[in-house]
Parts: C-alpha cells; structure tokens; sequence
C-alpha cells in the first residue's frame, strides 16, 4: 500500500501504475456534474461570463487544484445550518458523465488525480498521460466507511448548486483508492470491457 | 387515522442505514469466491465494512440516498392524501437529520429543493388498496449511478440478433449487463420486466426488486432464466466495482405483463449493490419493521 500526500509531483505520479493502491492524505477539492460544466465554460473554453464569485473562487480554485486532486463526489453533510460541515457520507459518483470536461480541466489546472468510480474513457486517458495525472478508484456506495477518512472540511464554494453539487474543500487521511488509469496509458477499465465483450460475444453465439 | 410521520421517519433512517440481512449474507458469502489480494475481495471487504459501520452510527450506507420509491398497501379506510403528506413531511425531517441527502432537483431551473421534496412526484410513492386489514409501507432507495446503466430494448434488437422471445430476452440483459460494466456500483442485482408499454415495464422492472433475494417466479421457464442470467453474467469476468472479478450480478428477478401485438419490450433496472428495501407493517396499534 503506497501512502501518498497532497501535492503531488509529477516524479510520484509516473511511478503509479495500474493495480497500485493507494492511502491518500492532504487537501482536495470536491467537483461533480455541475462543477466541471461551470469550469469548462467560464474559464476554459469562456463561452459563459463570469458571474457573482466566479472570479474570486477561480483564483482560490487555482491554488488549490495545482497537483492537487478532484473528487467526483456529492456528501451528506452536516452543519448546513451552523456552518460546522461535517462529512456523514461520501462515497464517489459515477465519473464517466465527466468525461467531455476532465481531461481540459486537468490540463487547466495542473489536476494530479482523478477520485471517482466507473473509470473513464479514452480521452481522459490522454489527458493522465499529457498533464501527467491518475485516475483513482474509490469504492462505490461505501460513504459511511469513506466520511471517516475526511478529518476535516475547510469550506466550500458554489454551495448555490446543491449540497450534492458545491465544491467541498476537505483534508483526508488515508483515504483509500486503487489506481485503475495511469499515466502510461494503462486503464484496467478498457482491459475488463474488452475481455467481458469477448465473453459475451460468445454466450450470444451459443443457443437458447 | 393514526399520524404515521414519526414511523415512516424511522423507515426511512433504517433503509438509508442498514442494508437487509439477504443482501448482506449474498455480499459476505461472494467473498470466497474472489481471489484474496485482489481489488476485487479488497472491494467486497470495504463494502462490508462499511455496512456495519453505517448501521451502528444512523449514517447513510450510500451518500446517493437515491430516488425514493413508496409503494403503500393500504386497507380500506384509509386516506392516502393523509399518508401522502406525512410521508413528504417524513422525508423532509430525515433530510434535516442527515439520514437522506438532498436529492430532488429541478430539471428545468437546475435549482436543489434542499428537502427531498420536488413537485409532486418526488418521492415517488404508489397506493394500492387492499383488502387486509393491514397497512404496509415498503421503501426502495435507489442511486443515480445504478438508475443511469439500466436499459429498455425493444424487441427485435437486430445489433445483437435478440428476437421476440426469452432467447432473445436472455441476450439483451446479458448486453445490459456488459455496457453496464462497474458503473452501477457491481455487484447488482438485475429486475427484468418483459413487456408492457415502455413506462409501465420500467415500472415493473423495479417493482420485481422488491421481492427477498433468491426469490424465483413462479413460471419454472422463467425461474430458469434467472437462475441462468446470474450465472451467465457472472461468466464476464466484470467483479465488485468493474476491477475484474467473479462477482458481478447478486441475484435476477423477472416479471412479465401484457403486451401490445406490435410491441415487445424488455426492461432492466440495474440494482447497486447497497440495495436499500425496508418495509413497516401498522397490525392494528403496532408498527412492525422488517
């Protein structure tokens, strides 16, 4: 098991390959669906303006994000009232619907990993080799056991896109992933679909 | 009529909790079956952690509390505008507590309700008079991730040479099975509706998922094939989360319903493995939970 802390170099990054796992420490950003259209669009391809914080929570975002990790994730939180956050549940969601952002995004600023389920696909492939980055895979559904890995959270911005949406600023400790994309090109998502195509083709193939 | 929110708050928080026991014996008895050191086994025994874990502290077993699904048997007499009402004031309190993550968003506006509560079909609930003099609430709490995978075919499927028939059933769920890789949070649990109009088979496509774990149809032709879909699926090497494995499908559960001349539809409702169903009976003056 390799114990690795945010930010990340590029030197520990080309070291990953797939198969390895992983207990991740240090700061990383929350960002789903609505996170990534919104950065994709203000401040990457900027077909939209910039609205109300969008600008000051993109200099923050810079920061943070440099060899930084995303984490596909929507939290249950607690303290919605208080402003004391408190992750109760947080296991990852489903990245594939990511994939026309994540490889900009992670080029953009400079996005060490990639936390989420499902893998992704070819072009978020390149982009892991091209920035360099890792996709790494949490498991799915399992919040309650994850929540406890998030020792802190240090805030949260865009919270007017949901509680599920915002972009939470957490500290983990030893967060548990597997990397299933590396930096060289490897994805065992791409090896498990092609051999189960395989497989299939010849159940298909054999009669009723 | 007796005010129930109190009881269906507690419904709610043992869904969101604690996974049924079937589910659970199905989880820690496919173990076994994974290599040890694999990320497959180390998949499963993380899943199982956390199933505990989410019991003995009130915590979501999934932060994606899902769509929530109420099916109300009710005796006459009844009012189910009453049990509407205090099933959404329910689901509102169990939002504040955390026992649900707010999940209701407006497709137009984009906008999160914060409650749970969108419009009037969210949660979705369904009301079905009985006879019994017994009222009964069941409760399915079903993901994103897993709702997202599964698929409705329409018979013939030429792409893949499915005709109108159980072959041709046996070959498009195995494909829904493949395109579903890990996506829907593997291993799954497969409810297969064969027929009806497109709505009401995706309907009856989760409905069958209310049923105990192992349960077979009635139909022996149909008992078979369930028993041969799991198999088969689990012959595609997909696992616990898509790293590979041998443990993709849990169980499958098949149901058909009438059909048009012209149509014939198959419906699959892909099941994540946190397989949240829990179900409360009010026996006169006592509420039992399952």
């Amino acid at each position: 098991m390799k114990q690795i802390t945010t930010p990340i170099s590029d030197e520990v990054i080309r070291e990953l390959k797939v198969g390895d796992a992983v207990n991740l420490s240090g700061t990383m950003v929350t960002g789903r669906d609505a996170a990534h259209k919104w950065m994709i669009e203000t401040f990457i391809k900027k077909t939209r303006q910039p609205q109300g914080d969008d600008l000051q929570v993109y200099e923050e975002l810079k920061k943070l994000l440099n060899g930084s990790v995303i984490y596909h994730c929507g939290p249950v939180v607690a303290g919605l009232d208080t402003k004391e956050y408190k992750f109760i549940a947080a296991g990852p969601t489903t990245s594939i619907r990511e994939e026309p952002y994540q490889a900009d995004v992670m080029k953009h600023f400079n996005v060490k990993g990639v936390i989420g389920k499902g893998g992704m696909g070819a072009k978020t492939l390149k982009g892991c080799e091209e920035t360099p980055g890792v996709y790494l895979h949490a498991i799915g559904g399992a919040a309650s056991f994850l929540a406890q890995t998030v020792v802190k959270v240090h805030g949260v911005f865009k919270l007017d896109f949901g509680v599920p949406e915002a972009m939470w600023v957490i500290e983990v400790r030893e967060f548990p992933v597997v990397v299933t994309m590396d930096s060289h090109g490897g994805s065992q998502h791409a090896v498990v679909d092609e051999a189960s195509k395989k497989v299939l083709d010849d159940l298909l193939a054999q009669p009723y | 009529m007796r005010d129930l929110t109190n009881e269906i708050l507690e419904l709610i928080r043992r869904t969101s909790s604690s996974l049924p026991p079937d589910v659970e014996k199905r989880l820690r008895a496919s173990i076994e079956k994974e290599e040890p050191g694999s990320a497959a086994r180390g998949a499963l025994e993380t899943i199982l952690k956390n199933i505990d874990l989410s019991r003995a502290n009130s915590t979501p077993i999934c932060q994606d509390t899902g769509t929530p699904i109420f099916y109300v048997h009710y005796p006459v007499g009844w009012s189910t505008i009453k049990l509407k009402g205090q099933i959404r004031s329910a689901m509102a309190e169990a939002t504040k507590r955390s026992y649900m993550r707010p999940n209701a968003v407006d497709a137009i506006y984009d906008k999160n309700t914060g409650n749970n509560l969108g419009g009037d079909d969210f949660p979705y609930i369904h009301f079905e008079e009985t006879e019994g003099d017994d009222l009964v609430i069941e409760l399915m709490l079903k993901g994103g991730g897993c709702e997202n995978v599964g698929r409705q075919y329409s018979l013939p499927d030429n792409s893949i040479g499915a005709g109108r028939d159980l072959a041709g059933v046996r070959k498009v769920v195995l494909d829904a099975v493949q395109k579903a890789q890990g996506q829907g949070c593997a291993p799954g649990i497969l409810g297969v509706a064969i027929g009806g109009d497109r709505g009401s088979s995706y309907i009856k496509s989760k409905e069958v998922l209310f049923s105990e774990m192992g349960t077979r149809n009635e139909d022996p032709k149909l008992a078979e094939l369930e028993e041969r879909l799991t198999n088969e699926a689990n012959q595609m090497g997909i696992g616990p989360m898509g790293f590979g494995g041998k443990t993709t499908v849990l169980d499958t559960k098949i149901t058909g319903l009438s059909r048009l001349p012209a149509s014939y539809f198959v419906s699959v409702s892909y099941m994540c493995w946190a397989y949240r169903r829990r179900k409360m009976t009010v026996k006169g003056g006592e509420v039992i939970y399952d």
